[in-house]
């Protein structure tokens, strides 16, 4: 374990409580984060990549559970079993959730509060977690307007959320995020329900403001084209599992895991000559029966029989790229052999 | 006026009267303004632009949903505008459009054999239910689904596979031409490419025609010979998919182009982009003249006056600061 880590998540496990049963969510993910770096997390609806981060966050709904799982944020151990009971760990999330870690969410519209103004829904993390007064507050507000690209900051901080549009809401929400320089920035696909043009701004707008303060950003998206223009490194996650890591070029041009690489070629890349999509046959796993061995089995071309019943070990592949897949191991023993 | 293209769409206009309450002014939307588009037989015509746009406003006035306020839509030569009785049934069986959400354009408490009987039942095709039933096994099998699926209800199935009972209600009263209004936009990742397929296969056997309506221009230029870009309910430029792509010519589409997020570190990292500034305006209000004036770099006095869709080489293009030398 590296103690520069801004986050380290270990073995984390969540499970959901519904009427068919336990629907495991996440299980086993292991991941880190450096300061100052931007993580892109991708996977398709129920993959766990929301779930997990929501975990992180504490912020998990009241029938899912964290079945298991370290999460070291900044130095501090904040898994739920590190406190002695809810009430001291829904204590010490509250003084992180909006200060040291923020989360920027999908939807723009419902975030916020439409009874509140800008004006108090800005202010309001520069109140509850610093000494600033009022006045301070507003200033700072201010300046956080004109940072995120607002025009007109004095006339627009009394206004109600129904009078901006969609693109200046998440630029709204953004400021709220990073009222206090978070050390870590979610965003939970923060640009899906916006169009391209506003997406091309929010996206320039998070990459701009976390460089300059060096925050840490995860970014949660199932479009490959957001992460490749943003992220220095990428989560694969498929059926609640971590399929593959590695940084943005060795994802792109050499991926190792058959999910990551059915997953590149069902996607059209305009700027390449025109080839046919391949798509994966089948669709994903049921995760209130999660197959034991690995959860892209009945979808792969390669599978082998031990893939059905074993869940592979994660494979070393580079310093920063790893993937589980019993490929892997085949061929290692096919060259193990052969030396 | 019949000028051999399939699909003709002329001069269309679609007006919403959005007026609150009876003692308000009048408030309008024109969604739709001055379009004119063809479609030949067999062909792919891609429509993207961003919401609000009036691309789906458009999908929805050519099959029927919306009345046009002026302006004709020519299939095959006939005026579809003002279709009743015997020809608008005839029509509803040549024309279909396939649905964003598959959550909803299903009925919950229809079987898939029922939804797909239903259209066969209302256009009388087939004499007995034994050959209604035994086309709805091949419907089935055309989409990718399993015949054993027919008594089954919606909800059982995930969402690619919904959409893939959408596009056989569709193909059930064997249509020419089928709108589809963002068919992939609700669907995974990994899914979208299962539906692209399918629908280019069936396009391949049975030479139907397409409006192909989404905001993925990716996906648009890979399924699409022709290409059309809307803004704020104009037309403002139109031309081969690659022309297009690769040779924009309209400041919009320009800016909308290199906003796409490549799925490719290298280039989709360094790419310069050109960011319109702020946002879309209000339909409600829209600027005079040329509707991009308001975001354009090149706007200037020339441009309060609307330009006219002209031709530049292999597009057409409405904008008076066309350069001659980006004209491949």
């Amino acid at each position: 374990m590296d103690t520069n880590n801004l986050l380290e998540v270990e073995n984390l496990c969540v499970d959901f409580e519904t009427d068919q049963g336990l629907v495991h969510a996440v299980r086993d993910v292991s991941f880190s984060l450096k300061p100052g770096e931007i993580l892109g997390i991708v996977g398709e609806s129920g993959s766990g990549k929301s779930v997990s981060m929501y975990a992180i966050m504490g912020l998990l709904a009241s029938n899912g559970i964290i079945r298991n799982g370290k999460i070291t944020f900044d130095g501090e151990d904040i898994s739920r079993n590190a406190f002695p009971n809810e009430k001291a760990y829904l204590h010490s999330m509250n003084k992180i959730r909006g200060n040291k870690m923020a989360m920027i969410f999908q939807d723009p519209m419902t975030f916020l509060n439409p009874l509140q103004t800008i004006e108090r829904q800005i202010m309001e993390p520069l109140l509850n977690h610093t000494s600033m007064t009022k006045a301070q507050a507003r200033e700072r507000a201010l300046e956080l307007m004109v940072q995120v690209g607002i025009p007109s900051p004095e006339k627009r901080i009394r206004q109600y959320p129904h009078q901006f549009s969609g693109g200046m809401r998440q630029r709204i929400i953004i400021a709220i995020a990073l009222a206090n320089n978070p050390k870590l920035l979610i965003a939970d696909e923060p640009t899906t329900a916006l169009d391209v043009t506003i997406q091309a701004q929010i996206l320039e707008l998070i990459r701009d403001l976390t460089r300059k303060s060096g925050t840490s950003t995860i970014m949660i998206t199932h479009d490959l084209g957001v992460v490749a223009c943003l992220c220095d490194r990428i989560l694969i996650m498929y059926g609640g599992k971590l399929m593959e890591t590695g940084t943005d070029r060795e994802i792109f041009y050499s991926p190792n895991h058959p999910y990551t690489r059915g997953l590149l070629s069902c996607i059209n890349n305009p700027e390449a000559e025109e080839r046919e999509l391949v798509p994966i046959p089948g669709s994903p796993p049921d995760l209130l029966k999660p197959p034991m061995g690995c959860p892209f089995v009945d979808r792969c071309e390669q599978a082998m029989k031990i893939c059905k019943i074993r869940m592979p070990e994660t494979s070393v592949l580079s310093g920063t790229h790893q993937s589980s897949c019993w490929l892997n191991e085949a061929l290692r023993r096919q060259k193990g052999g052969r030396a | 006026m019949s000028s051999g293209h399939y699909v003709e769409i002329s001069h269309l206009d679609v007006i919403y009267d959005v007026t609150k309450g009876i003692f308000s002014p009048k408030q309008l939307v024109h969604a739709v303004n001055d379009v004119s588009f063809t479609i030949d037989s067999g062909e792919t015509f891609g429509l993207v632009g961003e919401s609000g746009c009036g691309k789906s406003s458009l999908g929805r006035a050519i099959v029927g949903i919306n009345k046009p306020k002026s302006g004709d839509i020519l299939i095959n030569g006939q005026d579809v505008t003002h279709l009743h009785g015997q020809s608008l049934h005839a029509f509803r069986q040549e024309v279909q459009m396939i649905f964003q959400d598959p959550y909803a354009s299903l009925n919950p408490r229809m079987t898939i054999g029922e939804i797909l009987t239903e259209p066969m039942v209302i256009h009388n095709l087939y004499r007995s239910a034994g050959e209604r039933e035994d086309r709805v096994t091949e419907l089935l099998r055309t989409v990718g689904l399993k015949p054993d699926h027919v008594r089954r209800y919606p909800h059982e199935f995930s969402g690619g596979q919904r959409q893939r009972i959408s596009i056989a209600r569709t193909l059930a009263v064997n249509p020419r031409f089928i709108i589809c209004d963002e068919p992939i936009s609700a669907l995974d990742v990994s899914i979208q490419a299962q539906i692209i397929n399918l629908l280019k296969a069936i396009q391949k056997e049975r030479n139907i025609a397409y409006l192909f309506i989404a905001h993925d221009i990716g996906m648009v230029k890979h399924i699409s010979n022709r290409i059309g870009v809307m803004y704020l309910g104009h037309l403002v430029e139109v031309g081969n998919s690659n022309d297009v792509y690769f040779h924009p010519l309209h400041p919009y589409t320009k800016a909308l182009l290199s906003a796409i997020p490549i799925s490719d570190p290298d280039i989709g990292k360094s790419r310069k982009r050109i960011i319109l500034e702020g946002e879309i305006p209000s339909p409600l209000n829209p600027p005079a003249g040329c509707p991009l004036s308001t975001r354009c770099p090149l706007a200037d006095s020339t441009c309060r006056e609307m330009p006219k869709l002209q031709k530049f080489g292999s597009h057409q293009v409405a904008c008076h600061h066309i350069n001659p030398s980006d004209i491949a």
